[in-house]
């Protein structure tokens, strides 16, 4: 990285990165996703906040998992690099260099504790901190690449945003806060599954030892449907307890039973069917599983406002 | 012939320095937003610094009855007798 004094040139094969090359180093996409559901995490707690600290929250909570993305990317260049869907990325591509990835990653993680810290509570930080370390050193550096249980434990680090919202907003946990990251946390394996079933290639090359890669499609298969029957009573659950009411409990039921369908007929299929049709099936079910969670904790917001049990 | 010929390297650079002086800019914005919240909500501002703070001392649920002043023990009023 160029120092303060001295400019120390283009990388070694002569690119010099744009500012959209570090923005990509934070995982937009994946940012989305941390920044809904903590502010719902956030907003649906009993406890009211001053919607510019909330909003500033939300914001320190998505530069943390920013900051968690662009130590993954630092870590994982080389095999981003054998991967289709990961070859683009501004490391393995050569846009910006590792070291700066690793730097952007360290200072973001620091500056993202401190300031959620000091805007909403230490607690709330306390967990966020735990979340960094837990995606970058618990599932990117040991389990990714040691365990085909890799994403079922790594997902974890995905479920923890809407527990840190609610954290901001109460200086706690709740049963509630602890349903939404079960949500989470058991919606992921079945999710990333589906998309390794059609991108198996991809994993294999890179040696990342995915269910499909260590136990087969057919095991990977009955997993995914277990999984769905496991996530359902959670997300029901949620409809239960106090954010919960008749509204959020309707769309659960529907999309739980969606999702089991999807799963029954994932499980029903054979690998030459699918090969037949590219995956059809898959693909489907792994684009229902994005409306799925975004559809449940857009339910919960509205659940909200319509005012819960 | 144009003097300046801007390759496409000037402005990669040009978007990364516009782009960090608005990201400083934000959280200067933020850090002032923050602030003036925190300010206005009544939170305590006022850090410890090693030095005794009536202002941070607990408030007692009990506090003694007020007193007349007295004389410290050794001085001349104390001498002279003077009681409350």
């Amino acid at each position: 990285m160029a120092g303060i004094n001295a400019y120390d040139g283009p990388a070694e094969n002569g690119f010099e990165a744009g500012f959209g090359d570090y923005v990509a180093l934070l995982k937009p996409r994946v940012m989305s996703l941390v920044v809904f559901t903590a502010f719902v995490g956030l907003w649906i707690a009993p406890v009211g906040m001053n919607p510019f600290v909330a909003f500033c929250a939300v914001l320190f909570i998505a530069l943390g998992g920013g900051a968690s993305g662009a130590l993954n990317m630092w870590y994982d260049a080389d095999i981003d690099a054998v991967m289709k869907r990961t070859a683009g990325r501004p490391v393995p591509s050569g846009r910006v260099p590792a070291g700066d990835a690793l730097a952007v990653g360290l200072a973001l993680s620091g500056l993202s504790v401190m300031m959620l810290g000091l805007a909403a509570n230490w607690f709330a930080a306390g967990f966020l901190a735990f979340t960094i370390f837990f995606y970058a050193v618990v599932y990117t550096i040991w389990l990714k690449r040691s365990t085909p249980q890799n994403i079922v434990i790594g997902g974890a680090a995905g479920a923890f945003p809407p527990m840190i919202g609610w954290a901001c907003a109460t200086g706690g946990i709740g049963i509630e806060s602890l349903l939404m990251f079960a949500l989470i946390f058991f919606w992921t394996p079945p999710h990333f599954w589906a998309l390794a079933l059609f991108m198996k290639e991809d994993y294999h090359k890179a040696g990342v030892p995915m269910l499909t890669v260590t136990h087969g499609r057919a095991a990977t298969r009955r997993h995914i449907f277990g999984y769905t029957l496991v996530l359902a009573p959670f997300a029901i659950w949620l409809g239960l307890t106090s954010v919960g009411g008749w509204f959020y409990l309707s769309v659960a039921l529907v999309l739980n039973a969606l999702f089991i369908l999807g799963g029954w007929r994932i499980l029903r299929r054979t690998e030459e069917q699918a090969v037949a049709d590219h995956y059809k099936t898959e693909r489907k079910f792994f684009r229902l599983s994005l409306y799925y969670l975004f559809l449940h904790f857009l339910a919960l917001l509205v659940q909200h406002w319509i005012g819960a049990w | 012939m144009a003097l300046h010929v801007e390759h496409e390297l000037h402005r990669r650079r040009r978007s990364r320095n516009v782009g960090l002086a608005l990201v400083l800019a934000a959280f200067v914005a933020l850090v002032f937003g923050l602030s003036v919240v925190k300010i206005t909500q009544g939170d305590m501002m006022e850090g410890y610094d090693h030095r005794p703070q009536a202002s941070r001392l607990p408030v007692d649920p009990n506090p003694p009855a007020a007193t007349a002043p007295r004389a410290a023990p050794g001085t001349p009023g104390a001498e002279a007798g003077i009681k409350p």
